[in-house]
């Protein structure tokens, strides 16, 4: 079974992307459009990764992740955030708030697809 | 980054939305809004912009909003106050933003300084403030023994690496996996893992959330350092790693082949042994590799989608040509004895209004709120009033009202223009408005509303209204009137519009840029509106603007002319009839005119315009249908007959054909003929221009106005325009 990705980004162009890159490699792929329609997507159930942005309007990024990691269903699901390379801050902050990894904009489609069997295989 | 272009469309798209955010949450901002969303919401705005850029590759676009983000970012944590001048900075450079993002899409190149001055002012904002940014990357702690020297080795051959890996438990905690790290090893080449459990406690002692065992690797590769370092890139601070390059081995003499127990050998990846690996996370380690059961919740509702405006278009297109071929039908059936297919005739009529309603279906995906528009001038305003030293508040109503888009993008210049028009001649200084006892600051409301199928936009101002005087004195100058006494204050408000009337002189740095109100005017009836302006003086005037909601169809009267049909736009028809032989007069010139309850009307005969044979030519034979139209005023067009009023769908005729003086669009008839639609203005034109074909009939047609001096003390009940391109007769010499 296709392994499940969750992309959340408020940035259609973005979602497009990693979608498009995603699905070409066969991952099945739920887009949101900020953390709080990514969580209510994701209710209870399990996801194989999830990427999401830092800046989104309604639940940033961050929080995202805080809430994930807080339910048990999804403390040990990898998550990665999409930086840019200028705010290396958020790297930090991503990390500090749980997330397994990060991604930095813009990037190759063969880098997503790097990333994300770096920490779903 | 070909393979993303595709998204390129939707970025821009995205673009113009965000952009129009950006200006509006900006507007609110300049109101002195103390809501931080609002900077959030800025700041996103420009962040997604820079994303895209980056994606797709438009450096300037993407190094541009890195600095106005970076200048965004310093103001909503704080570290840069919020000032007048600082959100008037933050304006222009989302004008440069906008700019940029305009060139992207239109592959234009801009010169390399463009924008330059607006960095160079972000540059100098930051000043004020400690820099923060800094290079905290996480990679530091890895650079161990034995990176310079990898740095310089050129990659020929495999080079052997030692790696000692320890994770602490925080890797757990972020989710990150040793076994997904060893498979990525085993990418860059043959990897040797050495497991150490000496740390692993009693199975009570065990704590399901520690980590307890390392790995010693020896890995064979040709990837450089930073390959290998790149596979630990998430996790180095969550563990002990060290990397060594040993120097002087090399892959095939390695001895690590046997002193690696073959048991500890890494497992195949599929039956890879959680015990070990998981140890710190043993319910984890099924979950992921458990197929998910019941999959994620269904996306939620959506209520809007993105679509292609080529595909409404195509759409709107295809119900146009349906609404062609359903009055085919209807016309083929009118024919046909009423009582013959009743059966038939119903389904027809069904038919009839199903395309109706199906075409108001589709022309209303095309509608979209004035809003875009509107929230475009509240800065406008705040500029303005900042310049002219006047103290203005902008009310906004009725900015959800629904036009048609193309109607949407053509009504942004007019609006701009009038808007100018009432801060700058309009509304008094402070000082002349307490002085006249009115509140200081001075009201401009913009409305918008749905009247009788159009839109009617009212840009009212509470200022000195039109200075008469002034309007008549300048008039007179210009030579676009000869008597004011003639006028009533309507008229003369209205000269403001007249061709001619703005001129150089009265252009200041506001209202001017060129373009005068008879553009504004000419602009708008393009678009099939109009525009007037009333005023009271002292109290303020009202710019009244009344456009079609839509510009892909309208109702057109059907008339013929020998064997040519046309269609004269409803809006411009005031009436029609059939003139008596009396009534038609002639001047010296040629013109032609048709006395109609005592005004002199100018006639144009479309045989003329468009040299039709055929054509009835005798006005009191034929039938004279009277148009208005602001530029000229009345006037009469001779056809032969009308045929009918109906709704036509436009076609233009630059994309399909070629423009044609005197048309504006043209049409499918229910018969399947096409038919110009005619643009009445153009038409005037041309018949005032063009030489009149004398011929006999005619000569004996219309009487010279010599002969009837009573139509002297009309002539200058005329429209002014229509008075100015005629010359005065000389009666009597």
């Amino acid at each position: 079974m296709a392994k499940k990705i969750l992309a959340v980004d408020d940035s259609k162009t973005m979602r497009d992307m990693v979608s498009f890159t995603l699905k070409g490699a066969g991952y099945d792929v739920v887009e949101a459009e900020d953390g709080l329609v990514a969580l209510d997507r994701i209710g209870g159930n399990s996801v194989d990764l999830v990427i999401t942005d830092i800046n989104m309007p309604n639940m940033d990024g961050i929080s995202l992740v805080k809430a994930l990691r807080q339910n048990p269903a999804h403390s040990s699901t990898p998550i990665l955030v999409l930086t840019t390379e200028s705010d290396d801050g958020k790297k930090n902050e991503g990390r500090a708030a749980g997330a397994t990894g990060w991604i930095v904009k813009p990037f190759e489609p063969e880098k997503l697809l790097k990333v994300v069997q770096k920490v779903c295989g | 980054m070909d393979e993303y272009a595709q998204f390129k469309v939707t970025y821009f798209a995205e673009c113009s939305e965000l952009l129009s955010d950006v200006e509006s949450q900006l507007s609110e901002l300049s109101v002195g809004t103390e809501d931080p969303e609002v900077l959030h919401a800025i700041f996103r705005a420009v962040h997604s912009i820079k994303a895209g850029a980056g994606a797709f590759k438009y450096t300037k676009l993407a190094e541009f909003s890195h600095e106005f983000e970076a200048l965004l970012d310093r103001m909503r944590d704080g570290r840069i106050a919020v000032t007048e001048e600082g959100v008037s900075l933050l304006f222009r450079a989302s004008d440069i933003l906008s700019a940029m993002v305009e060139a992207a899409e239109g592959g234009d190149d801009l010169s390399d300084d463009y924008g330059q001055q607006i960095l160079d002012e972000i540059t100098l904002i930051a000043k004020g403030e400690v820099k923060s940014k800094g290079s905290e990357t996480s990679e530091d702690t890895t650079a161990d023994a034995g990176t310079a020297e990898a740095d310089d080795e050129a990659p020929n051959g495999p080079s052997v690496y030692h790696i000692a890996f320890a994770p602490k438990a925080e890797l757990f905690k972020h989710a990150n996996e040793p076994l997904l790290i060893v498979r990525e090893l085993q990418t860059l080449g043959k990897v040797q893992a050495l497991p150490s459990l000496n740390n692993l406690p009693s199975l009570q002692a065990m704590d399901g959330e520690e980590a307890y065992i390392s790995w010693d690797f020896i890995l064979s590769t040709e990837a450089s350092f930073e390959d290998v370092e790149e596979v630990f890139e998430f996790v180095t601070e969550d563990c002990a790693l060290k990397i060594e390059l040993q120097p002087d081995q090399v892959a095939s003499q390695s001895p690590v082949d046997a002193a690696v127990p073959t048991s500890a050998a890494l497992p195949e990846p599929d039956t890879a042994t959680p015990p070990l690996v998981g140890a710190g996370k043993d319910d984890a380690v099924p979950q992921t590799a458990t197929p998910v059961a019941g999959g994620v919740k269904g996306p939620a509702k959506v209520s809007s989608i993105r679509v292609d405006l080529d595909r409404i278009d195509r759409l709107v297109n295809m119900v146009g040509e349906l609404v062609i071929t359903q009055s085919m039908l209807s016309q083929q059936t009118s024919e046909l004895p009423s009582d013959s297919m009743p059966n038939m005739a119903r389904g027809l009529e069904e038919l009839a209004l199903h395309t109706r309603e199906l075409q108001e279906s589709v022309m209303a995906i095309r509608m979209q709120p004035v809003k875009s528009v509107f929230s475009r001038m509240p800065r406008l305003v705040r500029e303005l009033s900042t310049k002219l030293n006047k103290k203005v508040k902008l009310n906004t109503i009725g900015e959800n009202t629904e036009v048609d888009k193309t109607v949407i993008e053509e009504i942004s210049d007019p609006i701009t223009h009038m808007i100018r028009n009432s801060l700058d001649h309009g509304l008094e200084s402070p000082e002349e408005r307490v002085e006249a006892g009115k509140p200081e600051v001075g009201t401009v409301t913009l409305s918008a509303e749905h009247r009788g199928g159009r839109i009617v936009i009212t840009i009212a101002d509470d200022g000195r209204g039109i200075n008469r005087e002034a309007v008549v004195k300048r008039a007179l100058q210009r030579g676009l009137i000869s008597d004011p006494n003639q006028l009533s204050d309507d008229e003369i408000d209205n000269m403001i519009f007249a061709p001619g009337f703005s001129t150089a002189e009265q252009v200041t740095d506001v209202s001017g840029r060129g373009v005068g109100m008879d553009v504004v005017r000419r602009n708008i009836q393009s678009l099939g509106g109009r525009v007037s302006i009333q005023s009271t003086p002292g109290k303020g005037s009202r710019f009244t603007l009344t456009l079609p909601l839509t510009l892909a169809v309208m109702d057109g009267m059907i008339v013929e002319a020998g064997a040519e049909k046309y269609v004269i736009p409803i809006t411009n028809i005031v009436e029609s009839l059939r003139p008596s032989r009396e009534a038609l007069k002639k001047l010296p010139n040629g013109q032609r005119l048709v006395r109609i309850r005592g005004q002199y009307i100018p006639l144009c005969a479309l045989y003329n315009v468009f040299n039709i044979s055929g054509a009835r030519k005798d006005p009191a034979r034929a039938l004279v249908v009277l148009v208005e139209s602001e530029e000229f005023g009345t006037t009469g067009i001779v056809v032969d007959r009308l045929l009918g009023q109906q709704q036509v769908v436009i076609k233009s005729l630059e994309s399909n054909y070629r423009p044609v003086p005197g048309v504006s669009a043209a049409t499918i008839l229910g018969n399947g003929k096409v038919a110009p639609i005619l643009d009445i203005e153009a038409i005037y034109r041309i018949s005032q221009s063009k030489k009149i074909i004398e011929d006999d009939e005619e000569d004996l047609v219309f009487g010279s106005l010599n002969d009837a001096p009573e139509g002297l003390d009309h002539l200058n009940d005329m429209p002014p325009a229509a008075q100015s391109s005629m010359p005065q007769p000389t009666v009597g010499s």
